[in-house]
């Protein structure tokens, strides 16, 4: 499923003295399948960006096309929109609302009024495909869980619609590396396995160029740059004068190149560079 | 959506009135209001009416905020009004039935009317001039006499403050956790009361649980910096009336004069 969005303006506030313009005509595609990195600086517009692409916002002009459908026209099913589209807000933590981690995973499927026989199913899925156990959590309390827990249940609590497009907005905020790592590699899976189509908004430029195809830079409410990883990360000074940077990795290989080392310039992540490392030196795996 | 609300109304700003200390705001707008019921006749009006206009251009705010509060009790207003129009004995001027409108009940009902509108008028403007903090300092300053019977009034207005500062981060709580359930197909708007009243359950528990969270997370960071009430406690903003406060006195003493002879001796 595609998610085009077609000269996108936005202003908070209209009107009053605390008027501020959150996206200024941004354009963008995403198609089926691409896992999409979006990356910017704290007030760059990213979460008023994705709040567009399942109709949560409207856009003050311009027009957001799901599957080729106009989501902003008037009468359209935005529940539908939604289900398809699936956003989990940053913290998605704190929406958890149930007694039961089960009853509050099937709150979404419930609302869009999925029979009960394939609720318990999808639950159990999405559960288990957020890399918990179902048998071990469905009873407990959500409060009981640990906070990496707490949050994969509420991603799994989204995932239960079955959405075709996931939207995650900064997943691993205030998780400990190991967390982090789960739930990347589980983020990935979806999209390699599931065949999910993913937009990453993230603050980890390593994290973004292990995972993504595709990257779209914003700033100020603009989108500046959109590319793969390699033609971003190619332009650190853009990135670095507007508050970004590019993985550490990448800029220790440019400093061995300053310096006169015969390495790559497009490396990306500590894999590709161990790799390279390695062929300089001449040993083989 | 819920981010529109703006609560307290203050409306930003720069001028001589926002710079005013707030007491001398607090104090003024009470004698403002005072003043208003010595006036009995028309002409009264005119000088508040002439002081009001004089601080509201000077305040800079747009006068469509002015009006705005006005809005809200607009139906307070006519029952005022009508009430007064119809049950004030006197000279009848029109009659039908059991109703009859007075030409004493006429001038009642506009005097009430003028009355209002002054009051509400002069009241946003303390506010919309105001921030809310700056505001519980100064009702914090005319609590602490009440001190001495036992009314705790630094910890009512460090209360005050407290709620204050969390409207907003409770709003746009509100707001996001309203928006994650939404994502989750939740439907706040349609269906009948108690579906709605059921609907709320998504929203509330998260949100009472974050209030919680923060109260508790506030408590801690506060006794981490030594809080422990007002005793003994120094400011950083110290309030000081300046030449422009005593210059506001000036011209309220001049309303209030201006006011009390017209009532008395002239017109």
């Amino acid at each position: 499923m595609s998610i085009i969005a077609k000269d996108l303006n936005y202003t908070y506030g209209q009107g009053s003295p605390f008027e501020t313009k959150a996206l200024n005509s941004v354009s963008l595609e995403i198609n089926d399948g691409e896992f999409v990195g979006l990356i910017g600086h704290t007030g760059s517009g990213k979460s008023t960006l994705i709040q567009h692409l399942n109709g949560l916002l409207h856009p003050t002009s311009g027009q957001v096309f799901v599957d080729g459908v106009d989501i902003s026209e008037k009468g359209m099913n935005l529940k539908e929109i939604r289900r398809r589209v699936g956003l989990v807000f940053q913290y998605p933590e704190h929406q958890l609302f149930e007694e039961t981690v089960y009853k509050d995973v099937a709150f979404g499927p419930k609302n869009i009024g999925i029979g009960s026989s394939e609720i318990d199913k999808t639950v159990k899925w999405a559960i288990s495909e957020v890399g918990l156990d179902y048998d071990e959590v469905k009873d407990k309390s959500p409060f009981e869980l640990s906070g990496g827990q707490r949050r994969r249940v509420a991603i799994a609590g989204v995932l239960s619609m079955r959405p075709e497009v996931m939207i995650l907005d900064e997943p691993t905020a205030g998780l400990d590396p190991k967390g982090r790592d789960e739930i990347l590699s589980e983020v990935n899976k979806l999209n390699k396995q599931e065949g999910i189509t993913v937009i990453l908004v993230s603050h980890s430029m390593e994290d973004v160029a292990k995972l993504a195809d595709k990257l779209i830079v914003m700033n100020k409410g603009e989108i500046v740059m959109t590319g793969t990883p390699r033609e971003v990360f190619e332009n650190p000074k853009l990135l670095l004068s507007i508050g970004l940077g590019v993985p550490q990795v990448t800029l220790l290989f440019e400093r061995l190149r300053e310096r006169g080392w015969d390495v790559r310039s497009d490396i990306l992540t500590v894999e590709e560079a161990r790799d390279d490392i390695l062929k300089r030196v001449g040993k083989r795996d | 959506m819920i981010r529109d609300i703006t609560i307290g109304q203050y409306v930003p700003g720069d001028s001589v009135i926002h710079r005013l200390d707030p007491r001398t705001k607090i104090l003024l707008t009470l004698i403002f209001i005072i003043s208003l019921f010595i006036i009995t006749k028309f002409s009264g009006y005119l000088i508040a009416a002439v002081f009001l206009f004089g601080t509201i251009y000077l305040s800079k705010v747009p006068i469509k905020y002015m009006f705005k509060g006005l809005k809200g009790v607009l139906v307070i207003l006519l029952i005022t009004v009508i009430i007064n129009m119809f049950m004030t004995p006197g000279r009848v001027l029109w009659s039908f039935l059991f109703l009859k409108i007075t030409y004493e009940g006429l001038r009642q009902a506009a005097f009430m009317a003028l009355r209002l509108t002054f009051l509400i008028v002069g009241t946003s403007l303390l506010t919309l001039t105001t921030p809310p903090i700056v505001m519980t300092d100064g009702i914090e300053y005319f609590l602490q006499p009440f001190k001495r019977v036992g009314v705790p009034a630094h910890e009512l207005a460090m209360m005050m403050t407290i709620a204050l500062r969390f409207i907003p981060t409770l709003m746009d709580e509100t707001d996001k956790i309203m928006k994650a359930q939404m994502a989750r197909g939740a439907d706040f708007e349609s269906g009948n009361v108690l579906n709605r009243a059921k609907s709320m359950v998504p929203l509330l528990v998260p949100l009472f649980i974050s209030a919680f969270r923060r109260a508790d997370e506030l408590a801690v960071a506060m006794e981490a910096r030594c809080y422990r009430g007002g005793q003994g406690r120094t400011r950083l903003h110290k309030l000081e009336y300046e030449r422009s406060d005593y210059i506001a006195f000036f011209f309220v003493c001049l309303m209030v004069g201006l006011i009390i002879w017209n009532r008395y001796w002239i017109w």
